[in-house]
């Protein structure tokens, strides 16, 4: 809403969180979102809310009180099986209607960035995307959104002074959930969803999650990227084994994808994914500025190639000489199977 | 079936630079691109003219040399072009721009279906399409990686997630946007060219899409950039491995180790 005389800045209280919430269960990134929420909440004097749309969800609050939550609003209704854009933000437009919170947040995944977008123009309101990086004004409550633009060549800072509530998608893995205090308490508050007619106009009729495929680049601490180099599709499959044994995420360069060798999900870059996992092992990917784009801002970036002279060997933080079909294998050797 | 077509120039993305008294992207004197992303979105749209028939109407909102990407599009198989422009569109942000887009949309009559990239690789932001869906009160489907089945009335669309993907059902009027694993864009012939070429490109203006100046350009938009700045600097201390196979990963595993990342 744009503030004016009589919609005042002040009428607007607390931070909200979006939960995410994937197959029925609320996602890690959630409680990512919470932590960074307590602390702007704590500026600012108020408290953090999280709002869940669900199917069967209402067991899953006492996680997310345990972790920073004062208050959870849950909406448990069957329609919120599936992704339902267009439900979900009209459910939430009548709760920041009803409730009226100065910021929320919500993470920065497919259905975060396809539902946010349509709340900010419903509620008439600001919206940052993909952020990694907030503070708040203690004095007014605008929110500093610090995000890359540019594919990480530049770094933005955005305000909505003349708008309430401030939205914000957030990055997952960028900020820090708290540790789960079960002695905390909050309130539940329940609420229903509203049906309404336009409902008929997008069905689910099927969805598949797999864990096998699952790529969920977004969400992964360690990921291990693959290009023209691994040669075919047999050579993901030395990634695989090695991802499996950290606990990471296969990626792929855009010639990888592109040659069939992995299905497009796992491309990074400019016309795939843009990551920001803490660890990045490109190998035998040169670095073109396309995939770069894509992936620069993750923490420790690794690259693997034959020829010392790529440009992702020159971005590199740890850059290996060699060649990786005789490095992976020894690598995975001298990993212990967990 | 009538199919909008958004698409946007955007600037080469290693040329970025930013307007240090604006704050906003610097478009003058960069060399610029059709958004890779609207290809894609072009090439369904007339994939699906070639099966329904009707037409493919391309817009855009920008400078007038945006008029380039638009005859792009045009020489990729789209019918038409109209271009967005006037100094009051200026600073239009996404909620801005998804707001014009609609009023254009509405004065053209309305489409059938619309079609967007996934993001802009300029902002990033992906909320573009939404934003049109919301505006012009329609369902939406993002992410769409594949248009499975469609009838002059219905689309059905498999949306890429994290964790797989679903299929859903839209009923028409709706907005979808695509990633590029929906198509093969086809390159344009010559014929093609020559003909978007010589092509007019009517230019529209905050009047004569009914918009609310109130609601488009910097004075419309909820957001405002208020900094701009380097990414923080890469830590410079990188290590070169070289070596043996088992020597080379015994250091790299050492590396990650001590970093407590295995
Ligand atoms: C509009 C547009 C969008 C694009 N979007 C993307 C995108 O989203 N993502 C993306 O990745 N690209 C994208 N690209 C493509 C990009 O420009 C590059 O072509 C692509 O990233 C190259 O992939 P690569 O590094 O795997 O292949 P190459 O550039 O061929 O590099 C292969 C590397 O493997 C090394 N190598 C070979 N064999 C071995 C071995 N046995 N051991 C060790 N090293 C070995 C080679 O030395 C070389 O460095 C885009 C391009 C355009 C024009
Ligand atoms: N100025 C614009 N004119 C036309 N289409 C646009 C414009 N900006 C964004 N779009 C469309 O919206 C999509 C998402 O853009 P964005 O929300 O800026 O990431 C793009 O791929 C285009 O299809």
């Amino acid at each position: 809403m744009r503030l004016n005389p009589a919609v005042a800045r002040g009428a607007f209280r607390n931070v909200w969180v979006v939960a995410e919430v994937l197959s029925g269960h609320i996602q890690p990134v959630t409680h990512e979102l919470v932590g960074a929420a307590r602390a702007l909440a704590d500026v600012r004097g108020s408290e953090v809310w999280a709002i869940v749309l669900g199917s069967g969800v209402a067991g899953q609050t006492g996680g997310l009180i345990a972790c920073g939550c004062d208050a959870v609003i849950v909406v448990d209704d069957p329609a919120f099986a599936a992704f339902n854009d267009e439900a979900a933000a009209r459910t939430l437009v009548q709760l920041i209607d009803k409730y009226r919170p100065e910021s929320v947040l919500c993470g920065a995944t497919t259905c975060g960035r396809a539902l946010i977008p349509r709340v900010a123009v419903l509620a008439d309101c600001g919206l940052t995307a993909d952020c990694t990086g907030l503070a708040i004004d203690p004095d007014n409550g605008d929110l500093l959104q610090t995000r890359p633009a540019f594919g990480g060549n530049i770094m933005a800072t955005i305000r909505c002074s003349n708008h309430r509530p401030q939205l914000a998608t957030v990055r997952p893995r960028v900020m820090k959930a708290l540790d789960a205090d079960p002695r905390r308490t909050g309130r539940v508050i329940r609420e229903p969803l509203t049906p309404d007619p336009s409902d008929a106009l997008k069905r689910v009729i099927e969805v598949f999650h797999s864990t096998e495929t699952a790529v969920n680049l977004g969400d992964a601490s360690f990921i291990i990227s693959g290009g023209r180099g691994l040669k075919g599709p047999e050579g993901f499959n030395l990634l695989r084994q090695l991802a499996s044994r950290v606990g990471g995420a296969v990626g792929a360069s855009r010639a990888a994808v592109d040659a069939g060798w992995i299905p497009y999900a796992h491309q990074v870059g400019q016309t795939g994914q843009t990551v920001q996992s803490k660890v990045y092992m490109a190998c035998a990917i040169s670095g073109q500025i396309q995939h770069l784009v894509g992936m620069q801002s993750c923490d420790l970036i690794i690259a693997l190639d034959k020829n010392p002279d790529t440009p992702m060997m020159q971005i590199a933080d740890i850059a290996i000489v060699g060649d990786l079909f005789e490095i992976l294998p020894e690598l995975i050797r001298q990993i212990p199977a967990t | 079936m009538r199919i909008v077509v958004c698409i946007k120039q955007v600037p080469a993305t290693n040329d970025a630079s930013i307007d240090p008294e604006t704050k906003r992207i610097v478009r003058e004197g960069v060399k610029a691109i059709l958004n890779p992303f609207d290809t894609y979105a072009v090439e369904e749209g007339v994939l699906l003219r070639e099966r329904f028939g009707g037409e493919v109407v391309v817009l855009s909102m920008g400078p007038p040399k945006a008029e380039a990407v638009l005859r792009e599009a045009v020489s990729q198989g789209a019918d038409r072009a109209i271009l967005l422009s006037h100094r009051a569109f200026g600073g239009s942000d996404t909620w801005a721009t998804s707001y014009a887009l609609a009023c254009a949309i509405r004065k053209l009559g309305g489409a059938d279906l619309v079609i967007c990239g996934k993001q802009a690789v300029d902002g990033d932001t992906a909320q573009v399409g939404p934003g049109i869906a919301a505006h012009l009160g329609w369902p939406q489907a993002t992410h769409v990686m594949q248009v499975r089945s469609a009838t002059p009335e219905t689309l059905v669309a498999v949306r890429m997630h994290e964790d797989g993907y679903d299929v859903c059902e839209l009923t028409l009027p709706a907005v979808i946007t695509v990633v590029k694993d929906i198509n093969s864009p086809r390159v344009p012939t010559l014929r093609g060219r020559l003909a978007s070429q010589k092509m007019e490109i009517p230019v529209w203006t905050p009047e004569m899409i009914g918009a609310d100046t109130a609601k488009i350009g910097l004075d419309g938009s909820p957001t405002r950039v208020v900094k701009t700045e380097p990414p923080p600097p890469r830590n410079k201390a990188s290590r070169r491995i070289t070596g043996s196979p088992d020597v080379c990963a015994a250091e790299l595993l050492h590396e990650l180790r001590t970093r407590s990342l295995v």
